[in-house]
C-alpha cells in the first residue's frame, strides 16, 4: 500500500487514489492528420518502464485534483510529487 | 400549486429516534442522526485574487483557502475541499453569492439533499473511526476544526474533526443506511448510545 | 489429575489453578500459563499429529510458531479452527482440539501404509505418478486430497466477529524479546509514538525460556520492570499475542492480534481477532531467531525435539519434555540446554557434539552435573516408531561427509534435543525488500541493506550475546524515533549487563547428517526430505525456486520456518556450490497463517459492500420488490404480485406502459451539473455529436466513446442555460464518467472554463411512462404549460409537481410519452407516493429494470454495458447517426482505424427465433450452421433476449459478424448442444417511427 503525498492534502494512502497512467502523454491537436500507426501510438502505446516511471493519480477520495508522480517501478519509492503541466523532474 | 416539502431522512426506516438516550452512561461510542441543513457547492479558482474576493463578498468572511480546513461563521460551515472546491453547510447565502459571483468564472450547485452527517462522539470515537478509515486520526491535518475527504469502509465521507473525540461524518445519503450500520458495528465492542443529533 | 511429566516447581504457570481440557476425547489437565502442546507433553502425550504425505507419527519439534508437526483442529461446530499450532494454542478451560489427518485414528492410520509403498511419493509425486491417463487424474485427486493433506474446513457458520483496525505510529518494534523491549524503551523515551507487538501471549521473548540474569537479578525482572514503564506510558501501544504477517510498500504492515482466541468464547461483541494495518514511520525488527533442526535419519520421530524448544518447555511451562535425553548439537547452544534439562530432573544420557573438539568450558559444567560428552560424532539414527526408545551415535569423518569406525553405539534414551545452528527470522526484512547476505559463521542469512525504514536487531540480526543485543535494541530505538522527528530529553535509561558466558565456540555447519537408513527429513510439515531435493537435482532443477515447487520444500503453513536454510545447504551440496550461490526463495506475506475470519472482518453479510439505496426504497421492500445490484445500487428488479412468476409480473409491467401508465424510480441515474462559459464546447469534446447548437430548455442523446473510439457512455444531456447543463449517465458509470471529465478538464483542457460536480445524490427521480402520463402530469403540475407544442418531446421545464419544485425531463427511455420528474431527495419518497395515489386511475403500476430492459429493447434503445462491451464503436450499433463528422470528439480517429472501419466487425441486429416462444439465453454465441458441435466458428452472440408481450412473442439482440448487412439472413442460436434458427432483422421491433414517445 502505496502512501502517496498529495499536494494539497499531504500524505495519503494508495486506496484514496486512482493511478491514470503514464504521465506527459499529450493528445495530439489534430488526429484526423495522424496516420493510423501514429494515433495508435497514441492510444495504445506506453514506456512501462523498469525504473522511474512518470505516471499521473488522481485524489479521487480527497479533492480530487491530479497530478504527477515520479514513481519506481522498482521498490515503488515515490520520488517526486509535482502538478499536472509541469515538466518531469530530474531524480 | 403550492410548495409543500415532506422531507424523508435516508435513515428513517432505523428507527433512531426511538433509540435516543438523553443519558449515554458508559457506552464507548455516542451517535446521533445531524438534522438535514441547506448545503451548496461552490466551484471557482482560488489561485484566482478576483474570485476570492467575490467569494469573501458573497459570504460576508473569508472562505478557508488552506487544504481540509472548515471556516464556521453564524450558522454556515464552509469545508475546503479541493482548490477549486467548498462546501457550503447551514444558513447558505445563495442569492448572495450568486450575485456576487456573477463576474467570475464560478459554479454554485445546490446540493441540499445530497449528504446527511452522522455524529460520532465518546471516549472511543477515535478508536472507531480508526477501524473503518486510512487516515492518521491523531496528525495534527485532523485537529478539531479541520476536515478531510476520506474513506470510510468502503465508502467516502466528508469527516468533520469538532473536537478530540467528536466528529461530523458527512456521506451521502444513498450511503447513509451503509455507513451508520457500519460504524455502529465497529462501535459495538465500546458500548453505542444513540443520542439527539442536535437541532 | 496426574501430570506425570510436570516438573516440581518453577516455570511461568499457574500452578495453584488447574484447567480440564480433551485432546481427541482424552481428558487431561493443565495450568494457566500452559500452550496446549506444553499441557499436552505434561500429561506424557507425545503424539500430536500424522504427517502430511507419509502419515508417520509425528511429534512436537518445537515449542513456539514455528512448529511443523503439531497442528490440531480446536474447538467445535463452526468455531472450530483446522491447523491450530498446538504451540500457540493457549489452555483455557474447557479447551476441546483433535488430531488432524488421520484415520480412522492418531494411534492406528490407515494412511501410514503409504510409508511403506514411499517409492510411490518421490518428489515431484504429482506431477509424475499420477498424471497419466489424463481421465483418471480426478480419481486419483479425490485419493490424494483424502490421504495427504491439513485439517478440514468446519461447514457450520462462524459465530464470532472479526474486527479489522487502522493505525499510526513513529516507531514500530516487532518482537518483544530483549532487544526489542530495549528498543521501545528508548524509542518511547523520546515520546515518539510506539506499538510493541509480539506474537506471544507474554513479552519477553527468548527470555520467557532461559534463565539468564541481567544486573545479576533475573533477566525476566528486568523484562517486567521495562513492560510496566512502556505499558504506563501514554505514547506506548502494547500488543500481545499479536503477530506481524506482513510487511509491504511505504512501511505498512499488516498484523493478527488474536484478540481472545485464549478464551473459550469471545466476551459480547468482542471481536475474536483483529487484523492491524499500520503505517509506521520506522519499523524495528526484533524478530529473533530459529534453531534449526539437524538432518538426521528418522530426525522426525515422536521425542525429537529442538534444544531450545525442550529448554522452553522446562524453563517456561515446568515440563520435562522426557526422562531420558541426549543432546546433539553442532554449536554451543546444546551444552546450556542439558544443563536446564538436568536441573529440571531430567536424566540426560549423553551430550553429542558434532563438532571434532568439545567446547572446553561448558563441558567443565556438564562434567559437574555427570552429563557424558561425546565430541566428533553424530546421531546417525533413532530407534522406536511412535517415540524415541534410542539412539545411534556414531564417529564423524574428518569431512563430515561419512562415518568412521563402525556403525556406532546406541544409547537409550526417550528425547533427542538437537541444535543444527541459529536462523535469523528474517522474513518480514525479505518482505520489506531488504537483502540478504550470507553469514559463513552462522551458516544462515544475516540481514544486508535495507530498502525501506526499517532496523534489524538482536537474534534477527545474527548478535546472540544478551548483553549486545540489549544494546543494539536501545541504539535502534532511540535512533528510530530520532528519524521520525523525536529527540530524548536528559538521559537514557541505564543498560543492563548480562552475566558473563562462555566464549562462544564456532558452530560445525551440516546440512546433512551422514549414516542409517531412515528418512532424513528437512521439511517436516510437507514431508520434504533430503533425499527428495537431492532427486529434484539430479533431475535438473537447478534455481532454488524451482526446487521448492517441485519438492514443495517451504510451502506449508509455517513457511518452512525451520525448513529453508537446510533445503538450500541440501541443494547447494548437491549441486557443489556454495549456498549464497543457490540462493535463497522468495519470503511472501503472510509470515504466519491469518484466518479468512480476520481477512473478511466486518465487510460480511449485509456488511459485504455498500448496498445504495434511494429515497423510495423502503416503499420497494414493503411491496414486494424483488432487487438487482446494479453497481452499489440495489434497484427494483420486478414487483411480483401474489401469485406471480418473474415473466408474468415483468409482461403486467411492461403492458401497463404501453398501455395506459408505468412508474419507475429512476433516482440511480448518474446526474452530473456542468458549468461554465465553455461548458458546450467541452460536451462537444466529450460526446460524439455536437453540442452547440442545442437551445436551452432542450435535452440531447449522447454517446461517449474511450480514445480508442469503443463506447463507454450514454445518456440524455439538457441545456438549463447558456453555460449550464445537467448531463445524465448511465447508474453503473456515474463516478467514472464523473472522473473522465474531471480528467480531461484537469489535465489536458484546463482553458476551457468548466466545472463538472456530482448531483447524483441530490435528485430523486421519478420517471412515468405511458399513454396516460400526460394526463398524470396535469393533475400534479399546474404551473408548466404541458401541451405538445409547448413542451415537446426531448425539452425540460421548471415546475411544480405534487408541490415539490422540480425539473421535469420529456425523454423517454421506453419508447412511450414520458417525463422523469427530478425533486430533490428527500421529497423523492413523497413524489413517489403521490403520483402512485393520483396514478390509481389509470392503473398506475410500478416497473423494474427488467420491464425497462423489455421496454428499451423493443424500441431499440442500447444499454451500454450489455449491447456494449468495451470492443463495440458506435457505427458497430449502427449509429452513425449519432457521430459528428464535422468537429473532432475524443475516440474519433479511432473510428477510420482500418480494424474498426472492417465490414465485417460484430453488427448490431435483431434477432427473431422460428419458433416464436423460444428464448435464446444471452451470451449464446451466433453460429452459421445448424451443427452446433466444436469446433464451429462464432460468427457473434445474443446481447439481450426477452419475451414480449406487446409483439407476442420472443425477440432478441445480438453482434453478428457484418449483420448489418444481413438482414433477413438465417443464423443459427447455440445453447445447450443445439442450434435454433433465427432471423436477422433490423434491431428495432416496435414503433419504428418513434411516434409514440412523442405524441
Amino acid at each position: 500500500m502505496l502512501l502517496i503525498d498529495c499536494p494539497w492534502c499531504g500524505p495519503r494512502d494508495e486506496v484514496e487514489f486512482s493511478c491514470g497512467g503514464e504521465a506527459h502523454i499529450v493528445r495530439p491537436p489534430e488526429p484526423a492528420n495522424l496516420s493510423d500507426a501514429e494515433w495508435g501510438d497514441y492510444v495504445f502505446m506506453r514506456q512501462n518502464r523498469k525504473g522511474v516511471h512518470y505516471e499521473r493519480w488522481c485524489h479521487g477520495h480527497g479533492c480530487g485534483r491530479w497530478f504527477n508522480v515520479a514513481r519506481d517501478t522498482v521498490s515503488h519509492q515515490v520520488l517526486a510529487v509535482y502538478a499536472m503541466g509541469e515538466a518531469p523532474p530530474e531524480v | 400549486m403550492a410548495e409543500r416539502r415532506i422531507r424523508h431522512s435516508p435513515l428513517a426506516h432505523l428507527h433512531l429516534a426511538a433509540r435516543v438516550v438523553v443519558d449515554p452512561g458508559d457506552a464507548g461510542a455516542r451517535m446521533s442522526e445531524r438534522p438535514p441543513r441547506a448545503q451548496l457547492a461552490v466551484r471557482g479558482d482560488s489561485g484566482d485574487k478576483a474570485f476570492v474576493a467575490a467569494f469573501k463578498a458573497g459570504l460576508g468572511f473569508s472562505p478557508p483557502l488552506a487544504a481540509n480546513t472548515v471556516v464556521t461563521h453564524d450558522g454556515l460551515a464552509v469545508f475546503w475541499l479541493g482548490p477549486s472546491e467548498w462546501l457550503l453547510v447551514g444558513e447558505v447565502p445563495g442569492e448572495q453569492l450568486a450575485a456576487a459571483l456573477a463576474d467570475r468564472h464560478h459554479a454554485l450547485v445546490d446540493v441540499s439533499d445530497s449528504r446527511i452527517a452522522i455524529g460520532l462522539s465518546g471516549p472511543r470515537a477515535r478508536d472507531v473511526l480508526a477501524k473503518l478509515c486510512p487516515l492518521d486520526l491523531a496528525a495534527p491535518a485532523l485537529a478539531p476544526g479541520r476536515c478531510a475527504g476520506t474513506i470510510l469502509a468502503r465508502g467516502h465521507m466528508l469527516l468533520h474533526v469538532l473536537a478530540e473525540d467528536s466528529y461530523d461524518i458527512h456521506v451521502h445519503r444513498s450511503f447513509a443506511d451503509y455507513a451508520w450500520r457500519m460504524l455502529e458495528d465497529a462501535a459495538l465492542e465500546y458500548g453505542v448510545a444513540v443520542i439527539d443529533g442536535g437541532g | 489429575m496426574a501430570q506425570p511429566f510436570r516438573t516440581a516447581e518453577g516455570g511461568r504457570i499457574d500452578r495453584s489453578r488447574s484447567l480440564a481440557f480433551t485432546f481427541d476425547g482424552r481428558e487431561m489437565r493443565g495450568h494457566p500459563g500452559d500452550t496446549l502442546a506444553s499441557a499436552l507433553l505434561a500429561n506424557g502425550n507425545r503424539l500430536v499429529g500424522r504427517s502430511f504425505k507419509y502419515h508417520r507419527p509425528r511429534g512436537l519439534l518445537a515449542a513456539g510458531g514455528e512448529e511443523p508437526n503439531g497442528l490440531v483442529r480446536l474447538r467445535r461446530g463452526g468455531r472450530a479452527e483446522p491447523n491450530v499450532r498446538a504451540t500457540l494454542a493457549e489452555l483455557y478451560d474447557g479447551l476441546t482440539a483433535e488430531s488432524q489427518n488421520r484415520w480412522p485414528s492418531l494411534n492406528f492410520d490407515l494412511g501410514a501404509v503409504t510409508g511403506l509403498a514411499t517409492p510411490l511419493f518421490p518428489a515431484g509425486f504429482y506431477y509424475k505418478t499420477f498424471m497419466w491417463p489424463p481421465a483418471w487424474w480426478p480419481a486419483y485427486e479425490g485419493v490424494i486430497r483424502r490421504m495427504a493433506g491439513l485439517g478440514r474446513a468446519p461447514a457450520a457458520a462462524d459465530p464470532d466477529r472479526y474486527d479489522h483496525r487502522h493505525d499510526h505510529c513513529d516507531v514500530l518494534v516487532v518482537g518483544g524479546g530483549p532487544a526489542g523491549l530495549a528498543a521501545a524503551q528508548w524509542a518511547a523515551r523520546t515520546g515518539a509514538r510506539v506499538i510493541l507487538a509480539d506474537e506471544g501471549s507474554e513479552f519477553g521473548g527468548s527470555l520467557l525460556s532461559g534463565n539468564e540474569s541481567l544486573d545479576g537479578k533475573p533477566a525476566m525482572a528486568w523484562a517486567e520492570r521495562i513492560l510496566a514503564e512502556l505499558a504506563a506510558a501514554g505514547n506506548v501501544h502494547l500488543l500481545p499475542r499479536t503477530t506481524v504477517s506482513g510487511y509491504y510498500d511505504h512501511n505498512y504492515l499488516g498484523m493478527l492480534e488474536r484478540v481472545a482466541d485464549h478464551l473459550a468464547e469471545p466476551a459480547d461483541n468482542q471481536p475474536r481477532q483483529r487484523l492491524w494495518k499500520v503505517r509506521a514511520g520506522q519499523v524495528v525488527l526484533a524478530t529473533g531467531a530459529l534453531e534449526r533442526p539437524l538432518v538426521f535419519a528418522d530426525n522426525d520421530r515422536p521425542g525429537v525435539m529442538l534444544a531450545s524448544a525442550a529448554q522452553s518447555y522446562v524453563n517456561r511451562y515446568g515440563v520435562r519434555p522426557g526422562d531420558r535425553a541426549v543432546l546433539v548439537g553442532n554449536n554451543d547452544s546444546a551444552y546450556p540446554a542439558a544443563l536446564d534439562l538436568a536441573a529440571a530432573g531430567v536424566r540426560v544420557a549423553a551430550l553429542v557434539d558434532l563438532r571434532p573438539e568439545a567446547h572446553l568450558d561448558w563441558l567443565a559444567r556438564l562434567d559437574e552435573q555427570g552429563i557424558e560428552v561425546m565430541a566428533g560424532r553424530a546421531v546417525t539414527g533413532v530407534e522406536g516408531r511412535d517415540g524415541v526408545r534410542g539412539v545411534r551415535i556414531a564417529k564423524l569423518s574428518d569431512d563430515g561427509k561419512g562415518i568412521v569406525g563402525g556403525v556406532g553405539r546406541e544409547v537409550e534414551c526417550d528425547l533427542l534435543c538437537m541444535s543444527g545452528g541459529w536462523t535469523p527470522s528474517l522474513h518480514l526484512f525479505s518482505q520489506s525488500g531488504g537483502k540478504l547476505l550470507w553469514d559463513e559463521g552462522l551458516a544462515s542469512f544475516r540481514p544486508g541493506e535495507a530498502v525501506q525504514a526499517v532496523r534489524v536487531v538482536g537474534a534477527a540480526a545474527g548478535r546472540f550475546d544478551l548483553t549486545a543485543c540489549l544494546a543494539a535494541g536501545a541504539e535502534a530505538g532511540n535512533a528510530a524515533a530520532n528519524d521520525s522527528g523525536h529527540r530524548r530529553r536528559g538521559r537514557g535509561p541505564r543498560r543492563p549487563t548480562a552475566e558473563e558466558m562462555p566464549p562462544p565456540l564456532a558452530a560445525r555447519p551440516m546440512f546433512l547428517i551422514p549414516g542409517g537408513r531412515g528418512k532424513r527429513f528437512v521439511d517436516f510439515q510437507e514431508d520434504v526430505t533430503a533425499a527428495d531435493l537431492q532427486l529434484a537435482v539430479r533431475e535438473g532443477y537447478r534455481s532454488v525456486e524451482h526446487v521448492k515447487r517441485y519438492t514443495t520444500a517451504g510451502m506449508g503453513t509455517d513457511q518452512g520456518r525451520t525448513t529453508n536454510v537446510n533445503a538450500l545447504g541440501v541443494v547447494a551440496q548437491e549441486l557443489d556450490v556454495s549456498v549464497p550461490e543457490v540462493g535463497h526463495t522468495t519470503f511472501r506475506p503472510p509470515f504466519s497463517p491469518v484466518t479468512f475470519g480476520a481477512l473478511a472482518g466486518r465487510q460480511v453479510g449485509e456488511l459485504l459492500d455498500p448496498l445504495r439505496r434511494t429515497p423510495m426504497h423502503g416503499w420497494h421492500q414493503a411491496n414486494g420488490a424483488v432487487f438487482e445490484p446494479v453497481g452499489q445500487w440495489l434497484r427494483p428488479y420486478y414487483y411480483p404480485a401474489p401469485g406471480e412468476d418473474m415473466q408474468a409480473a415483468v409482461n403486467r409491467e411492461v403492458k401497463a406502459a404501453r398501455h395506459s401508465l408505468a412508474v419507475m424510480d429512476a433516482t440511480t441515474l448518474g446526474k452530473i451539473d456542468i458549468q461554465g462559459p465553455d461548458a458546450a464546447e467541452f460536451l462537444n469534446r466529450v460526446y460524439t455529436n455536437g453540442w452547440k447548437a442545442l437551445k436551452v430548455g432542450s435535452c440531447r442523446y449522447g454517446l461517449m466513446l474511450g480514445e480508442e473510439g469503443m463506447v463507454m457512455d450514454d445518456g440524455v444531456t439538457a441545456r438549463l442555460g447558456e453555460g449550464h447543463f445537467h448531463m445524465t449517465t448511465t447508474t453503473g458509470n456515474a463516478a467514472s464518467v464523473l472522473a473522465w471529465l474531471e480528467n480531461w478538464s484537469q489535465t489536458e483542457w484546463p482553458e476551457l472554463r468548466v466545472y463538472c460536480n456530482s448531483c447524483t445524490e441530490h435528485w430523486a427521480v421519478v420517471s412515468i411512462s405511458g399513454p396516460n402520463a400526460r394526463k398524470l402530469m396535469a393533475e400534479l403540475c399546474d404551473d408548466v404549460d404541458l401541451s405538445p407544442e409547448a413542451f415537446p418531446f426531448m425539452t425540460w421545464r421548471q415546475g411544480t409537481v405534487a408541490g415539490l419544485p422540480a425539473r421535469i425531463f420529456r425523454v423517454s427511455f421506453t419508447g412511450e410519452l414520458s417525463y422523469e420528474i427530478n425533486v430533490p431527495a428527500g421529497c423523492g419518497l413523497n413524489l413517489w407516493q403521490t403520483v402512485l395515489a393520483a396514478g390509481e386511475k389509470y392503473g398506475i403500476t410500478p416497473f423494474g429494470t427488467e420491464a425497462m430492459h423489455v421496454l428499451r429493447a423493443e424500441v431499440g434503445f442500447i444499454i451500454v454495458g450489455q449491447e456494449t462491451d468495451g470492443t463495440v464503436t458506435p457505427l458497430d450499433l449502427g449509429m452513425d447517426w449519432i457521430v459528428s463528422r464535422k468537429k473532432d470528439f475524443l475516440g474519433k480517429r479511432s473510428l477510420s482505424r482500418s480494424d474498426t472501419a472492417r465490414d465485417d466487425r460484430p453488427q448490431l441486429v435483431g434477432l427473431l427465433t422460428e419458433d416464436p416462444n423460444l428464448r435464446v439465453p444471452e451470451g449464446a454465441q451466433l453460429i452459421p450452421g445448424s451443427d452446433p458441435r466444436p469446433p464451429v466458428a462464432s460468427q457473434g452472440h445474443v446481447t439481450s433476449s426477452y419475451e414480449s408481450p406487446n409483439l407476442g412473442r420472443t425477440f432478441a439482440m445480438g453482434l453478428l459478424q457484418g449483420g448489418g448487412e444481413r438482414h433477413g439472413e438465417v443464423v443459427h442460436v447455440a445453447f445447450d448442444g443445439r442450434a435454433a434458427p433465427a432471423t436477422v432483422t433490423a434491431p428495432r421491433f416496435f414503433d419504428p417511427e418513434g411516434s409514440r414517445a412523442r405524441g
